[in-house]
């Protein structure tokens, strides 16, 4: 047989990305950064992953595919009540993300309209400052990661974020009520998670380590493409880089100084 | 013979104690477990070896599974082969050299497969007969491995 | 020593009984929750932290309280409270013993519980209190046991002793200081980020450590042969006077800071404690309980007739432990949750498992100081001091 681990790493992951979707892949990996990629990482150095939400084209149909391909995705149980409840993507109203921000003469379009909200993965994630066990911690590529394996449920990761992404599993997921959840857990490929650790959206670090996008980006986009755009924001020519160049954004809190790598274009 | 002081609670207590110690022997008397007799799949049969030889995996499985989730989880290197820095991967890494035979180095040379680094997709892809794979032996030690709370045990065909 | 403990009148054995009954009851309450999840609880997604951790947050203050009977004795000379060091060092040991239940029981994961030794984490604040914490257990235990030891023998202590002993003095001072960095450098909630968040809650420990100590004193010289002192309780008094009034000073400056200011994230906490908010108002008829309790404990102790006076003064420490328990514990803890980082309200009640363990942590915390307390007393009694 002529071909070594080296060629057989190098096709097997072309045509990965190429079925996982032409532009959206290249994207991620700029030309030059396909073979360091195909080491499925540690990502490269210089990364740094971060989401733009292009709130003008947002409406609630594309809200709820992401919340349900993201929950569908990672095998996030509905428990039946809002005080308990687990969720790593979801819509809030405008007034309630950025509070502070409204008043009672705003236009209609954004006074009653719902927003797409997750964790931001700051680049000074407060969450990852107070977990006693680095159960959470920031990657060098920006992602906020959780480490279920180590969580204690000590919950200080959740009274530290100044944006409640966090959830907690306050029962066991997997006796969530059965009417909800039918044929619960969706995706056999994905663990659960058990009673008693923390959990949030995590960028989806499973399927951007095979050159993938997150779930939600890729649920909106069968609906409408550029609404939620992931990328690179240390490479300039990264779709996020121009989208950001282009039109204003602004970010969630930005007075607490846990620079949020999600932006919302106004 | 001098006088025991609290005797009869002594030798009560001696009762209650000794009793207490050897009740798991009381309960199992007469009963003798089944050996384990764990079946390879027809998958699992055909692919030959596992992700690292058999007297190895019977032996470290759980420790591969350790140092599999720190790899994948924490360092982000999801396919067997790759180098890691972590001392108990090199370790476990040299360990499975000398059982396999190979005092090189392990990974390079030869058709040797790159694993995805995953419980449930990889292992339980060729193993996916937990209750007669996985459970002979563990329930048998009487080990219930906490790992199924969360990871998803494959639906079985009776 | 521990034999003193296992001799007692029917009065004691009964206590003993009753505490033993309803540790059970939280053990079993325990048990429950282990098994279906903290879900058992009021908790929620919105109020993480609630009833648990608000009496770990009180008994710290209560633990660091012991210093105010031993940095007087042997820093300043104060010869008079070496009756009673003992009695502090001791209340410091079930009080640190109950704050390290309260974590425990709190916890999500609790058999992970090595993790935060295995993995230390040096930027995490829950780190460092795990830390002190059994620090000060251990320096209080091994520093009482060695005294009382010496005192019973009629020998002097080992030089050791006194080496930890002043350790021990700005020990106490850090366990309450970390404790108060879990909450004033978290960004995202305003009730906690206050830079006197430290120095209130030093004030309102020692207020509340003494206090308490003078209520046992009472206890201990109505039921035992053992008596404290008229002179060792009158100035255990003073001290709770003193810090009890700058625990009101500072409450004062956070309002004064929150509403001269109108800055809305800094009054919304306190409009929801004292007033409700979108008619959620389950905290308020507490929020007034201790404030009024506060009124009286400052009259009662602030007027020299009164605070010299037992009756009164006994009523005096009660008001003072009313008022900051639910000052220090319910209000702070539940308070930096409400309203959520969405400025959307989701109220918080403890449940009925919730109330048995906390009871059961309690009872098991007045366990280990009636048994350390006995002992403590029986040797005195046997020196006859």
């Amino acid at each position: 047989m002529g071909m070594d681990r080296r060629n057989f790493l190098k096709v097997a992951g072309l045509s990965t990305l190429l079925a996982a979707g032409g532009k959206a892949a290249v994207d991620i990996l700029a030309p030059g950064d396909l073979e360091a990629s195909m080491k499925s990482v540690p990502l490269s150095e210089g990364k740094r992953w971060a989401m733009v939400i292009d709130m003008r084209h947002l409406n609630e149909e594309i809200m709820d595919a992401c919340t349900a391909a993201c929950h569908r995705e990672h095998n996030v149980p509905d428990v039946g009540n809002t005080k308990n409840e687990i969720k790593w993507i979801w819509k809030e109203k405008y007034e309630h993300i950025f509070p502070g921000q409204q008043h009672e003469y705003a236009s209609e379009k954004y006074k009653d309209q719902f927003f797409l909200i997750t964790c931001n993965h700051c680049t000074n994630p407060p969450c990852c400052r107070v977990c006693p066990t680095r159960a959470t911690w920031q990657r060098s590529d920006g992602v906020v990661m959780m480490d279920m394996h180590r969580c204690i449920g000590c919950r200080f990761c959740m009274a530290a974020c100044p944006f409640g992404a966090r959830s907690f599993n306050y029962g066991d997921p997997r006796k969530a009520p059965e009417d909800l959840n039918p044929d619960f857990p969706p995706n056999p490929d994905y663990p659960t998670r058990s009673k008693g650790v923390v959990e949030k959206c995590t960028f989806c670090a499973e399927r951007i380590a095979k050159g993938m996008m997150p779930a939600c980006v890729e649920a909106a986009d069968t609906i409408k493409e550029d609404v939620l755009i992931f990328g690179d924001l240390s490479n300039p020519d990264s779709r996020v880089r121009k989208a950001l160049r282009a039109n204003y954004s602004i970010r969630r809190k930005p007075e607490l100084g846990t620079e949020p790598n999600v932006f919302y274009i106004v | 013979m001098r006088k025991m002081y609290d005797g009869g609670k002594i030798i009560a207590g001696l009762i209650i104690g000794v009793g207490l110690l050897m009740s798991p022997f009381f309960f199992n008397l007469g009963k003798a477990a089944k050996a384990p007799t764990p079946e390879l799949t027809e998958k699992a049969r055909e692919a030959g070896q596992c992700v690292a030889p058999k007297p190895y995996m019977q032996t470290w499985h759980m420790q591969l599974l350790d140092e599999w989730r720190h790899t994948v989880v924490r360092e982000e290197l999801r396919y067997t082969g790759e180098e890691s820095g972590d001392l108990l991967t090199r370790l476990l890494s040299d360990k499975r050299a000398i059982l396999s035979g190979n005092t090189g180095d392990f990974y390079d040379g030869g058709a040797e497969k790159i694993y995805y680094k995953s419980l449930q997709t990889t292992c339980l892809d060729c193993h996916d007969n937990k209750s007669k794979f996985c459970d002979q032996c563990h329930e048998y030690v009487g080990l219930t491995p906490y790992c199924w709370d969360c990871h998803i045990e494959p639906k079985e065909t009776m | 020593m521990l034999d003193k403990a296992l001799r007692g009148s029917n009065r004691y054995w009964w206590w003993i009984l009753s505490l033993l009954a309803v540790m059970a009851i939280g053990f079993f309450c325990y048990l429950y929750q282990f098994k279906m999840g903290l879900k058992v609880t009021g908790l929620s997604r919105d109020v993480s932290w609630g009833f648990y951790i608000a009496q770990f947050t009180y008994l710290v203050g209560v633990a660091a309280g012991g210093v105010m009977v031993v940095m007087p004795y042997y820093l300043h000379d104060y010869k008079a409270f070496g009756r009673i060091t003992i009695l502090g060092e001791f209340l410091a040991v079930a009080a640190v013993t109950m704050c390290l239940l309260f974590i425990f029981v709190d916890l999500g994961n609790p058999v992970r519980i090595m993790n935060v030794i295995m993995y230390p984490t040096p930027n995490s604040i829950l780190f460092w209190d795990m830390i002190v914490l059994n620090g000060y257990l251990f320096l209080n235990i091994i520093i009482g046991w060695n005294v009382l030891s010496a005192e019973r023998k009629g020998m002097k202590y080992q030089s050791w002793v006194k080496v930890l002993i002043y350790i021990s003095i700005p020990w106490a001072f850090s366990i309450h200081t970390v404790t108060a960095f879990l909450y004033a450098g978290i960004p995202g909630r305003h009730y906690w980020l206050t830079a006197i968040m430290a120095a209130r809650f030093l004030a309102s420990a020692f207020a509340s450590g003494p206090a308490i100590l003078i209520l046992l004193c009472l206890v201990v010289r109505r039921y035992t042969r053992f008596n404290p002192g008229r002179e060792q309780i009158g100035t255990l008094a003073g001290i709770v006077t003193y810090a009890f009034v700058l625990n009101v000073f500072f409450f004062l400056l956070e309002l004064f800071t929150a509403f001269y200011s109108q800055i809305p994230g800094h009054m919304h906490t306190f409009e929801y404690l004292f007033v409700g908010v979108h008619g959620h108002n389950n905290l308020v008829p507490w929020m007034w309980t201790a404030a009024l309790f506060s009124v009286i404990a400052l009259v009662l102790l602030i007027v020299p007739a009164s605070r010299r006076r037992e009756s009164t003064l006994t009523a005096g420490c009660i008001a003072v432990f009313i008022s900051t328990w639910i000052d220090k514990g319910m209000a702070l803890v539940v308070g930096g949750f409400i309203p959520n980082p969405f400025e959307k309200v989701t109220e918080y009640w403890p449940t009925a498992p919730e109330l048995g363990i906390t009871l059961g942590v309690w009872a098991t915390g007045f366990f280990v100081l009636t048994v350390l307390f006995k002992i403590a007393v029986s040797v005195k009694e046997e020196v006859g001091a």
